[in-house]
């Protein structure tokens, strides 16, 4: 390959190649400046956000829920614990398809669409890698199956976690409520850190009202992840604090009995403790199993209990409002007593009705043909005699019985701790202004002085009205929590009602002898108790009587017999327990709810008899006649 | 034959100055270069062994890989330039002859079809190109009056632009670019006239706006988009950029430590042990580790440019410059394009990145570098 057109200058040639060579070095070296400086830049000029993306790349903290508390009754018995379940979730960036992936879990487990739509919200908050829970509570044979299909499931997870569970079952249901999935409101409202990773939270009951003492404080755990997302090492693990436990007032026993005395009918009884307040017991029947909510429950379940008539999903203790009938009397005794309006040897005559002054109208008595001539307050307690309260009840005016029946604890929520109590209503001129538009007529004084008309209480507020009758006059609101992780919860008094001692035991002694009197209306329903008790009757109307009927059961469907009412307080001298019980439909308080009332304080007297003299057995008890009903 | 060499071996320096160093001239490789590749070498396997996820796997073949390379580049030292000048058409021809091959008999990886395979390893025609070019556009211009006239240019730039653009249409317009660029480098040290340079600079330009709508395929326009922004496409296009910038800029000065890089060894960065290495070496070893490997290369290039500028022609000169600068232009592409200063192309880091072809090929251009620098006393 010579090139014969001419002669090479070879001199001229290499001084060419060395200014050639030379502009070439002086371009790599502006290059290799370039390059140092990027690399300077990056790497020293950048170095805290590269570090920054690099970790955030690498390190994950993961969310380590905290066990949630657990509930126990006041003997330590387990109410609610928390026992090992396992999580199905999917982490969407491993998985090739999610679609294919979803029908295919679908295809071998039971997987509800609002499985599927809870995970698709999910799934708009999550980071990246981050696992969602798809079903929670997996069986032991979905687990086996999924394990057979593992491989070719690419991005599902199984982890186990704690689910709630409660052993008593319906017994409680209605105290404990229960947790169930976090909804779409409340993961608005909660604090995403304090509950990342928690999958339940209290919907209702005392797990909603103590949410913040059982849910504890998360903890986390730093772990390290490939590009594909898979854990390699924990780099770092604060530990979660787990919930506090919560020891109840409550004893099962009593709770226990309650509900079984309930059985096959709808009601609901409440026991508290007078000396502080706690609620010894506390059932609505009829109830349900809050197992299944925990997990999700399904639709055709959940469309069973909701439109079941008997209504077990409403919790009759703490929201049932009815007429409290007589058992609104002892209060409106002491009331007549303390304002003065009558003493105790007033008397009324009872032809077996009331008229007020020009008006034709008849207010019966109960009890055709009245009680008697001379009826005082302790015969008007004790044989429940209406005509009695209606002329005290005038005389007294709706101003006194309303002021009286606020202070025992009628109208206003009692102060328990569990959330969205019922209230009832205690009339008053204000309220019916409020609430109807207009004007507080004398007719409406006469039933309230016997509890019916607008007048309606829940039984937890009967249970707290005998509560203040039992104590004289002490005000304290009814609590269920006892401890909290170990701390007493103090429930002091928050009144003492300044009402002569002598008006409490002219009352107190008349609710004795409904119990002991011959005419007493529960004597006969109580005579198989062993411990003294006091006590009022009540009825409540389930349908209004026109003026020239008469209530006659035989003829009436069920559902339209009156309600059967009764409080109670025991022992007589020393009161510990109050009870509040109401059986729907149950035509009678002396026939239905005492002896649900006595078995109660029975049972408690029985439990607690270290400081109780039982009767002495086999006391005669003759029989009067057939006044025992109201 | 060895008779021969000693012959002329005695004659050029006399038996007063045989020593030490008459030794390795007597081998025809140059030991400050050996020296040099040798470090690089081991210092690239310590790399590789972290890049590879703590695997012997990819540091034995690479040791294989090297081995072979070395072989082929003290075999090639030993031929004569003037042999290699006359006869540089041949591995041009023959290189021609595969690239056309390869649609024919090749490998596909990527879209794209480059390899011939050869049993246990598989063969990228297209990087024996890069140095088939070199050597006889070296050979070519070496024996023309310079600065050449434009007919040779135009010879030139046929030679140039025939395997250039079978390579473009493998498709594999990375390799095709550097091997234009090998070429250019010949052309420019041979003294093209300032005015040719311009007016190619020009038609470059003016060229790009048709390149991008005509020839650029979709993948590599996406290159250069997620070039300029990486945060368009983060688990696309973009993730290899984020990652290895992540990788480099998260090293710091002094680095994480050897085999504590995150970002390989969890997988966040791609190609780790291949194209993307040098964000392995920048992430473990920081910005110190950069530039010491910079500094190496720096005086591999020093002294190949040495050894041209001591060629006795004009052939070897190119031939010897040429390979030193095509050598830091794979250099920069590949740490540019790491870096995210460049788009990425399939051009691994120099005698670090894992891969038969690139090592062997490098070596036998230093080879041909070696064989120039050693004088005119070879085979041939």
């Amino acid at each position: 390959m010579m090139d014969h057109s001419g002669f090479k200058n070879h001199q001229n040639e290499h001084l060419i190649y060395v200014g050639r060579a030379g502009f070439a070095v002086l371009i790599l070296v502006i290059v290799v400046g370039v390059l140092v400086w990027r690399y300077h830049d990056l790497q020293v000029n950048r170095y805290e956000n590269f570090v920054t993306l690099s970790d955030q790349n690498r390190i994950h903290a993961r969310a380590v829920p905290p066990p949630r508390g657990l509930i126990f009754d006041r003997n330590g018995v387990l109410l609610a614990d928390n026992h090992p379940g396992f999580i199905l979730s999917v982490v969407v960036e491993r998985a090739a398809d999610r679609e294919a992936l979803i029908n295919e879990l679908r295809a071998l487990l039971d997987i509800s669409d609002d499985d599927i739509e809870r995970f698709n919200k999910l799934l708009a908050r999550r980071r990246p890698y981050e696992s969602v829970p798809l079903r929670i509570n997996l069986t032991e044979e979905e687990r086996s199956v999924l394990a057979v299909n593992e491989y070719r499931l690419q991005g599902v997870e199984i982890s186990a976690q704690l689910v709630r569970n409660y052993p008593k079952q319906d017994y409680l249901a209605h105290v404990l409520g229960y947790v169930g999935r976090i909804n779409e409101q409340e993961l608005k409202r909660l604090d995403p850190i304090a509950y990342s990773g928690t999958h339940l939270i209290g919907k209702t009951g005392l797990e909603k009202y103590y949410e913040a003492d059982l849910h504890g404080e998360v903890g986390y755990e730093y772990v390290e992840t490939n590009a594909r997302g898979r854990v390699m090492r924990i780099l770092d693990r604060v530990e979660p604090k787990r919930g506090k436990d919560i020891y109840l007032h409550l004893d099962h026993r009593l709770q226990d009995l309650a509900y079984q005395l309930l059985e096959g009918e709808r009601g609901a009884v409440v026991a508290i403790e007078i000396a502080t307040g706690g609620v010894l017991a506390m059932a609505s029947a009829p109830s349900y199993d809050p197992n299944p909510f925990v997990t999700g429950i399904s639709t055709k379940a959940y469309q069973a209990l909701i439109n079941s008539a008997e209504r077990p999903l409403f919790d009759r203790a703490l929201r049932g409002q009815y007429p409290p009938g007589s058992t609104v009397k002892p209060v409106y005794g002491i009331a007549a007593l303390d304002s003065g309006i009558a003493s105790p040897s007033y008397a009324v005559r009872d032809p077996g009705f009331f008229q007020l002054e020009n008006e034709p109208r008849k207010y019966r008595d109960w009890k055709r043909g009245g009680h008697g001539k001379t009826i005082r307050l302790y015969d008007a307690i004790v044989q429940s005699c209406d005509v009695y309260f209606y002329t005290v009840g005038v005389n007294m005016g709706i101003d006194r019985l309303s002021k009286y029946g606020k202070a025992f604890g009628f109208g206003a929520d009692t102060g328990i701790d569990l959330p969205a109590e019922a209230s009832g209503i205690m009339p008053s001129r204000d309220w019916k202004r409020g609430s109807r538009g207009i004007i507080w007529y004398p007719g409406d004084t006469v039933n309230t002085s016997i509890g019916q008309g607008f007048m309606n209480a829940t039984p937890l507020q009967l249970a707290v009205v005998a509560s203040r009758l039992a104590s004289r006059g002490e005000v304290r609101a009814p609590k269920l929590v006892q401890k909290i992780g170990g701390d007493l919860i103090p429930n002091p008094l928050t009144d003492v009602m300044n009402i002569d001692s002598r008006h409490w035991d002219h009352v107190l002694g008349a609710m004795a002898g409904v119990v002991t009197d011959q005419r007493g209306t529960a004597r006969r329903a109580l005579a198989a108790i062993k411990y003294p008790m006091a006590g009022k009757t009540g009825t409540a109307q389930v349908v209004g009587i026109k003026q020239d009927e008469r209530y006659d059961a035989s003829k009436m469907a069920k559902l339209q017999l009156d309600h059967a009412l009764f409080i109670a307080f025991a022992p007589l001298d020393n009161p510990r327990i109050a009870v509040g019980v109401i059986v729907e439909n149950g035509e009678h308080g002396s026939s239905t709810a005492a002896p649900v009332a006595g078995q109660i304080v029975d049972a408690y007297m029985k439990f607690y008899s270290h400081q109780v003299t039982p009767l002495e057995a086999d006391v005669p008890v003759v029989d009067s006649a057939g006044s025992d009903l109201e | 034959m060895s008779n021969t060499k000693f012959d002329r071996h005695f004659k050029e320096h006399g038996a007063a100055v045989y020593g030490r160093r008459s030794h390795w001239r007597s081998l025809h490789v140059d030991p400050i270069l050996v020296f040099l590749l040798l470090l690089l070498m081991g210092g690239g396997l310590v790399v590789l062994y972290s890049a590879s996820g703590k695997e012997f796997f990819y540091v034995k073949r690479q040791i294989i890989f090297m081995v072979v390379g070395l072989v082929t580049m003290a075999f090639v030292a030993q031929v004569s330039p003037r042999f290699l000048e006359r006869w540089a058409w041949l591995p041009y021809l023959g290189g021609i002859a595969l690239l056309i091959a390869v649609p024919l008999i090749g490998v596909g990886a990527k879209g794209a079809q480059r390899w011939i395979d050869l049993g246990a390893f598989r063969f990228q025609p297209s990087e024996l190109m890069k140095i088939a070019v070199p050597l006889l556009l070296s050979s070519y211009l070496g024996s023309k009056i310079l600065p050449p006239r434009f007919i040779h240019l135009l010879v030139a730039a046929v030679v140039l632009a025939i395997p250039a653009a079978l390579v473009a249409l493998q498709p594999d317009l990375g390799t095709a670019i550097l091997l234009v660029t090998s070429g250019v480098f010949v052309v420019f040290l041979a003294g093209i006239k300032k005015i040719y340079l311009v007016v190619a600079a020009v038609g470059a330009m003016a060229a790009a706006p048709a390149m991008w709508f005509f020839v650029l395929h979709d993948y590599q326009k996406a290159r250069i988009l997620t070039l300029l922004d990486p945060q368009s496409d983060k688990l696309g296009a973009g993730w290899n950029i984020i990652q290895s910038t992540t990788a480099i800029g998260s090293g710091g000065l002094t680095g994480k430590g050897w085999l504590q890089g995150t970002q390989s060894h969890l997988e966040f960065l791609p190609e780790s042990h291949t194209d993307f290495i040098i964000a392995v070496l920048s992430e473990e070893f920081g910005l110190t580790g950069v530039l010491i490997l910079l500094g190496l290369y720096l005086l591999i290039i020093l002294r190949g440019l040495i050894i041209s500028l001591g060629a006795s022609t004009m052939f070897g000169r190119l031939l010897a410059g040429s390979i030193t600068l095509t050598f830091f232009v794979y250099i920069f592409v590949n740490m540019g394009m790491v870096s995210g200063l460049l788009p990425v192309v399939g051009v691994p880091l120099p005698m670090v990145s894992y891969g038969g072809t690139s090592i062997v090929t490098l070596l036998l251009g230093f080879g041909l570098l070696m064989s120039v620098g050693s004088g005119r006393n070879q085979i041939g």
